[in-house]
Order: structure tokens, then sequence, then C-alpha cells
């Protein structure tokens, strides 16, 4: 039921911006209150990288800004 | 091209007995050389040989293909026996068709996401329909049900919780009673029969013995349970509980009586019912209510395959992606219980504009709707003069940005052909 999600580091998320040229802001979004991030301990400002057991492509990589909340 | 062939020596005797890797050595492409060996009638090189295993993992490797349709070809591709030119061909088809099937940029995806949605739903049971699809407990289904999902409300009308057991008990029914007593919120009124003494201002509940046994209960547990929960007097009598009221007042006693019918002695409150079905070898519980955050805590179930139909519930417990992939698979079963076929993705497009917040909204004037920024759209959609006024109040500007603005206006919308703009480079 629960994706994997997985915390990226910086250099990371600079290639994915750079690849769908995008600011961080366009992201989807997730709370810090998720019980996901309080999980992985992930802070405001993190971007995760959620990897979707999708039905139609297999699977499929989906990313979430982290905000306070 | 057939100057630089001449150009290189070729002559039609030479180039009949030539290979592609000869022509590409002359400066020529391997497609375009391929392509004039076949003009040429020479059959296509088939001397490489067939296609390894290996090698038609290494060329999977580098397609950008989604993974489902890597895994097809991976597994289809090792069952024939295919020269590498065909293997490139068959490649090269898949691609094409599959950059075919993907939408369009500029494409109204949420348009066509809803009209797929809503036209089917025109054809859904209009009342609440309530039906013992699980042995005798009732659950929402039809239009209701789709729209209280899309709405994201707090608590569906009737929540409902399948659980499943651990492995090493589902086969076993009496573990499966057993929890199934333990989960079940029981109260004082379930285990006997609860009568009213005016003249002494008492109420006497007389036990019944075998529902004790049955739930595994005391008459001392239960005397010492209803004293800590309601804090009043109570007396035991063999199987005969005696309960005071603080004040001996006729209202008093009243009161108590509505206490003792609502709270639980035993069990997770907002469990009301259970249903116990055998299916596939294993025994699975049906419960009436859903409290998912304690179920999970439970010894015996299996945590992985707890399911409730409460999405707002999953969202607190298991975190947005799981409410995203709850409103996607109750939405789908819904709609295929009526008969209907849904593509997933104009589902998916939903749950993700629904959960892309990264907390449920629902699709309506209380979500995504009243969040959009143009005045004019959300005044188009619902209660309009209320969005206006408020609009003409605070002063907001209108971008005209959005496709439905434009509409109203009568300007071309962002859409389709309509999004792209043409910039001339002078020069």
């Amino acid at each position: 039921m629960v994706p994997e999600h997985i915390l990226l580091t910086e250099d990371e998320i600079k290639t994915l911006l750079e690849k769908y040229y995008i600011t961080k802001g366009q992201l989807p979004k997730i709370k810090t209150s998720d019980p996901v991030c309080k999980e992985i301990n992930a802070q405001a400002g993190d971007v995760v990288k959620v990897v979707r057991d999708s039905l139609i492509a297999g699977k499929a990589l989906s990313y979430r800004l982290v905000i306070e909340g | 091209m057939a100057q630089m062939l001449c150009g290189a020596g070729f002559t039609l005797t030479k180039l009949k007995k030539a290979s592609v890797e000869d022509l590409v050595e002359a400066g020529i492409t391997s497609t375009n050389a391929k392509s004039i060996l076949k003009k040429i009638g020479k059959p296509i090189e088939t001397s490489k040989g067939e296609a390894s295993p290996e090698l038609i993992d290494s060329r999977l490797r580098g397609l950008h293909l989604p993974p489902s349709i890597i895994d097809e070809l991976q597994r289809d591709l090792k069952t024939v026996k295919l020269t590498e030119t065909q293997l490139d061909e068959i490649l090269q088809m898949t691609v094409d068709a599959y950059e075919r099937a993907k939408v369009e940029p500029c494409e109204a995806v949420g348009t066509v996401a809803a009209q797929s949605i809503g036209e089917p739903g025109t054809q859904m049971t209009m009342r609440t329909f309530h039906y013992a699809g699980v042995a005798e407990i009732s659950i929402t289904l039809g239009l209701p049900r789709l729209i209280e999902i899309l709405d994201a409300r707090k608590v569906p009308s009737t929540p409902m919780m399948t659980i499943r057991l651990k492995d090493e008990i589902k086969r076993d029914r009496d573990e499966a009673r057993k929890l199934a007593w333990e989960i079940e919120a029981t109260s004082l009124l379930d285990l006997g029969d609860l009568s009213i003494d005016l003249a002494e201002m008492q109420i006497i509940m007389d036990l019944n013995e075998k529902t004790l046994s049955q739930r595994s209960i005391t008459s001392e547990e239960i005397a010492q349970r209803t004293r800590d929960n309601l804090e009043v007097d109570v007396r035991l009598d063999g199987l005969k509980l005696i309960i005071h009221p603080e004040q001996p007042s006729y209202r008093e006693l009243l009161q108590l009586v509505e206490k003792i019918r609502s709270t639980a002695l035993k069990g997770i409150e907002g469990i009301r019912r259970i249903v116990i079905r055998k299916e596939d070898e294993e025994y699975v519980l049906y419960t009436e209510g859903s409290a998912l955050k304690k179920i999970l805590h439970c010894d015996g179930i299996d945590p992985t395959r707890v399911k409730t139909n409460n999405i707002t519930e999953i969202a607190d417990v298991l975190g947005i992606e799981a409410a995203r992939n709850s409103v996607i698979s109750e939405a789908m079963d819904t709609l295929r219980e009526q008969g209907l076929e849904v593509d997933v993705r104009h589902i998916m497009l939903a749950a993700d504009m629904m959960t892309c917040g990264g907390e449920l909204k629902q699709i309506g004037r209380h979500g995504i709707a009243g969040e959009k920024s143009s005045v004019l759209s959300r005044a188009a959609f619902e209660v309009t003069v209320s969005h206006l006024l408020d609009a003409a109040i605070h002063g907001e500007v209108d971008e005209l940005s959005g496709v439905t603005e434009n509409v109203i206006v009568g300007q071309p919308i962002r859409l389709g052909t309509g999004d792209v703009e043409l910039v001339y480079r002078g020069g």
C-alpha cells in the first residue's frame, strides 16, 4: 500500500530539476507530518523520490517536495 | 548518395557483394546502407547470426520505455528465434507505437478525464444503494460512494475494514473467532439483559454465562471495568451486576443507562460488528466501522493486508502516497462493481490532483476548484455571486491565463495548438 520513499541528495535534486526544466515549488508536495516523512526523517525543503507500483508502467517514479505542515 | 557510392568506387557488381559494414566504411549511415542493399535485391545480412539473450538484454537497457513493456519484451523475445536485424526492427516498432500512444503536449487531459469519469457516472445507480456485499454488512456503493471518494469525506457513510490474519493462524477458525471477539467493541448490553429497578434506584444487569465464556471474560473483570469506566458503585451478586448511580435520582439513572450503552468494555472503539468469512482457505474478518491505527497494533493480524475504505484515515496513518493509491483502487472498485470500465489513468489524474498538495483535497469548491487563482474560473464553477463579490471587495486581478476565463471573455484558449507561441527570429 505504501510505496517506497527515498530521500534525494542535493546533486540528485539539481539534475532532476534540470531534466524537467522546473523549480522545486512545482513539484507535488508532502508534509513533514506525513507518517512516511517521520519515518525517513525528511525535513522541509528535501525532495523525496517515490517508487510507485504503477498499473500502467510497472514501476513509475514520482517526486515530492517536503513542506512544513 | 549515389555519388558517394560511385566516389567510393562501388559498381553494381561490387555493390552486390558488399556488406553493410563495407558501405558504412564508405561513409554511409547503417540505416541507409541497409535500404540501399534492400533496393538492389540483396537479402538483408543475416550472417551476423541470431540475437543472443545477452544482446536482447543490452539492447533493451538502452530504450526509453516503461518497465512493464521492457519486461514483456524481455520475456517474449527470448521465446522466439530472431536475427539481430529482426530484433532491431521489432524494437523500433515498439518504440514507435509507444511514442504514438503518448499524450500530445497541450492536450486537455483534465477535461478528458472528467468526461471519462462523468459519462459512466450517469449510468450508475442514483439512489443511496446499500447492498449486502459481504455477508450482512451493508456498504454504500454506486454514485454516492464515488461522490464520497472524490469529495474526500472525513468519514465515509459506511466505514468498513477487511482484516486478514497472519499466515500461521489464517486457517484456524477458532483463532479467527477469538481475534474477532477481541477486536469487536463490546458494551455491557451485549453481555446480558439490563433492567432498571426504580424502587431501589439501581440498574440490574443479568449476565449471560454462555456469552461470557464465548468472549472469554469473567464477571469479576466486567465489574472492575465498569467501575473504572463509569466511576460508579458496582456490586456483583453471582451473575448479577448491580449498579448504583452516584445520586439516586431518576434522571441520573437514565443517563447512566445511556452511558452503559455507549461505552466499550472490551475491544476497539469504532468497530461495531464483525463478520467472519472463509475465502480461499483462509478466514477473513469484515468489520463494520473502521479504526486502522488500533487494528494495525493488534496481535495476530497481518498488517500488510489490512484494508479500510476510510481514505482520510489512511492518509493520517500511512501517508499521502498510500491515500493516493487508496483513492485509485476505491474509485476503480466502485466503478467496476457497477460494470463500468474506466481507464485507470483518468482516475490516477484525479487522485494526483487530490493529493499533490500533501493532503487530501476534494474535487470541488472547497478543494481543487476553490483554489484556482482566477476569479472568473472560480465564479464559473459554483456560488458565482459570492466569488465575484469577494473579488470586487478585495480588488482581485484576473490574469486571464486559464481556459475558463478565456472562454468567458471570448479569447482563444491556451490548449492544444492554442498554447503554442511562435517566435520569429529576425535576420
